[in-house]
């Protein structure tokens, strides 16, 4: 689906936000954190586009770019059509209106100091909308949408467990009826009779005010249960898009493939029977990113060629799905077979701020 | 093996003093484990899993707190000792690891010391000597250039190599018990998936039990042969894993398995999610802690279940009044996932 002109929702051309590192009396800038490091990808209306990776991909500081909270160092996003990259903090403002964001820590992303009701309509005050006696019929409404009642209303933080602050963050981010919600993480933190509860209320309220998502998380069983295309990130960059149920049938990239394998399925045979692939060493720095291809360095289907020589593109392999590897139409035949790469990289001590 | 359990936990209740009243913290925990066995304690936050755990090392010990029960380690009971008595079994025999490796790592020492450090102080070693085993240690747990990074400070290490050291630390004494408070909650599925791994081989080189405490089915469905489910304080499930996985009888472990969204099954169309909240520790409900948010709730859970063998498998126990029958019909709809409650 795209917008009536044709136009994807949001598009992301060759996205980078890279973080100077600044040492010593002068705080020159002695290096860089690489956390994104050129990312193209669309977002079509009404959908969720699911982002995975691990801790330090950068999948955090990307959905931040999006909605602007962070500007990209490099590179350019369209939102409907018009470039949002370079836009400065007053140009912002109407634009906040159509895209908001959910955040992982429901403790932390509430004011403790103000009560339920003007955490919820503080957007609307902000961008006038209405008079206080209809913002609150709003707002009250609103809780009922998400689950809480229109009583919370004069309730302080506090007062609730974490997912009816969740429910909170979601009310205030659904304030403004926005067209496109990030959400980052924001079933991580809850407890997993609490998750399954948020996640169905995102999706009802998908449906209910025409919202597309992108859902950033590191969980690969509630990815593919809430989005239609995923995107998988690694050290900074893309390395395979795909319709949901295509990635978990036939994953091409070999990071995908071990993230798979390395997640934990709750049923005991189907734990035995299958092969868990175990990836060698920690990421990388993105300091200083591997050259060529980022995963060789731990990529079980490393070879002796390419690999550690040139960057792989991201190539369609099979329709709507492109992954960024050497090598993905010999391991979608069954060509390579994976090694179990040993747990000795000498890796660099990782040091640096946590990115992602 | 001997017929005397490694570790025996009976009629074990914690409760804390506050401000608002008396927490319940654990409210009637019983188990036991034998030598080598890995056990799985599983619940959400505040369901108590950790305050067992760390009761049993004497961690909680409150002027707030209370303690009724008994923790018998080979025999005898760890919850009347004295602080000294208890310092011969902590670290020596019972070593505890938890999720943020961070807060248990000194951060002004360096890794290889602080090792070095508890094996000086409970055997008495001469530093040379334990400064080797320590290196050793690194080195088993997997980490790189061990005898280098020993003397790496904890903020140079990533959260999975501190994980790794937090383990090699908990081995120093040789321990016959490990408990895991969450080890890799904090950490990324690849590895987590490490972790488990090196947990698994440790167990079985070393012939050490495990508690392994998580909120993730996934994880025990990995490594645990017996798994207790914890809700509001008490143990509502027990069996080895199998039984928990294939014949659960509580609603709350069906409503957990239920909940969960699954990479090895079709997707759902809706989750099934356990409606409502957990309970207040400190007003907990009539009866039985799950009936207000259980949808199979009759009159007669509002008396408290007993923890009790009610099918064939008679170390298959639980705390849930409905009928065997019952539970095998009620539950295929909640496990698979299919009905939103």
């Amino acid at each position: 689906m795209t917008t009536p002109n044709g136009t994807p929702l949001l598009e992301l051309k060759e996205v980078e936000k890279h973080f100077p590192v600044r040492r010593g009396a002068l705080a020159r800038e002695t290096d860089r954190v690489h956390a994104v490091d050129g990312v193209t990808l669309t977002v079509n209306e009404g959908e969720t586009l699911g982002l995975v990776g691990e801790s330090g991909c950068g999948k955090s500081t990307l959905g931040r770019c999006i909605v602007r909270l962070l500007e990209p160092t490099g590179g350019d996003i369209f939102f409907e059509g018009r470039s949002i990259a370079r836009l400065r903090q007053r140009q912002l403002r109407p634009l906040r209106r159509e895209m908001q964001m959910i955040f992982q820590d429901p403790f932390a992303s509430l004011n403790p100091r103000k009560r339920v009701g003007t955490i919820v309509s503080d957007p609307l005050r902000i961008h006038r909308i209405g008079d206080r006696e209809s913002r609150k019929r709003d707002v009250q409404d609103l809780l009922g949408k998400v689950g809480l009642s229109p009583e919370h209303y004069n309730r302080f933080p506090h007062e609730f467990s974490g997912g009816q602050r969740q429910r909170i963050g979601v009310a205030r981010a659904l304030a403004l009826r926005p067209k496109l919600v990030v959400c980052d993480e924001p079933v991580s933190a809850l407890d997993v009779s609490i998750q399954a509860q948020i996640i169905n209320l995102l999706e009802s309220l998908q449906d209910d005010f025409n919202l597309t998502y992108v859902f950033i998380a590191h969980d690969l069983a509630v990815v593919r249960h809430i989005s239609d295309r995923i995107a998988v990130m690694y050290l900074g960059k893309i390395v395979e898009v795909s319709p949901a149920e295509e990635l978990y049938q036939h994953p091409l990239h070999p990071y995908t493939i071990s993230l798979l394998s390395a997640a934990p399925i709750p049923d005991p045979e189907v734990e035995e029977q299958r092969e868990t692939i175990l990836l060698a060493g920690d990421l990388p720095s993105s300091l200083h990113p591997p050259p060529a291809c980022r995963f060789h360095t731990r990529c079980p289907y490393v070879q002796p060629t390419l690999c550690r020589d040139e960057e792989p593109p991201l190539r369609e392999i099979a329709p709507g799905h492109i992954a960024a590897c050497h090598w993905a139409e010999q391991i979608r035949d069954g060509k390579l077979q994976p090694t179990h790469v040993q747990t000795e990289t000498g890796a660099e001590p990782e040091a640096e701020p946590a990115v992602g | 093996m001997s017929a005397e359990p490694l570790l025996e936990v009976r009629g074990l209740k914690v409760r804390f003093a506050t401000e608002d009243g008396i927490v319940r913290a654990v409210d009637g925990v019983d188990f036991e484990l034998n030598e080598g066995r890995v056990l799985g304690i599983v619940g959400e936050s505040g369901s108590g899993k950790s305050v067992t755990a760390m009761t049993v090392l004497g961690l909680t010990r409150d002027k707030n707190a209370r303690f009724d029960g008994e923790v018998r380690y080979r025999g005898a009971d760890l919850l009347p000792m004295s602080e000294p008595q208890l310092r011969g079994y902590r670290g020596r025999e019972i070593a505890m690891i938890f999720q943020d490796p961070m807060t248990s790592l000194n951060p002004v020492h360096r890794v290889g010391d602080q090792i070095v450090e508890s094996i000086v102080t409970h055997e008495g070693t001469r530093r040379r000597l334990a400064k080797r085993r320590a290196v050793e240690l690194l080195r088993r747990v997997g980490i790189p250039n061990a005898a280098q990074r020993a003397e790496d400070y904890p903020h140079q290490f990533s959260g999975g190599m501190r994980q790794r050291a937090m383990i090699a630390m908990a081995l120093a004494c040789a321990p016959q018990l490990l408990i895991a408070d969450e080890p890799t909650t904090a950490l990324d599925v690849t590895i987590q998936a490490q972790i488990i791994e090196l947990l698994r081989s440790l167990v079985e080189e070393r012939k050490m039990a495990l508690i392994l405490i998580t909120h993730d089915l996934g994880v025990v469905a990995n490594i645990a042969q017996d798994i207790l489910v914890m809700y509001a304080g008490r143990v509502v499930e027990r069996s080895d894993k199998r039984g928990i996985f294939y014949d659960p009888q509580m609603p709350y472990t069906w409503g957990l398995l239920g909940s969960i969204p699954r990479l090895d099954r079709p997707k759902p169309e809706k989750l099934y999610s356990i409606s409502g909240l957990p309970p207040s520790l400190i007003r907990l409900p009539r009866g039985c802690a799950f009936r207000p948010r259980c949808p199979h709730a009759f009159d007669r859970c509002f008396e408290e279940p007993p923890l009790a063998d009610r099918i064939e498998n008679p170390d298959h126990l639980d705390r849930c009044w409905l009928s065997v029958d019952e539970k095998r019909v009620l539950r295929v709809a909640t496990i698979s996932g299919e009905r939103a409650a």
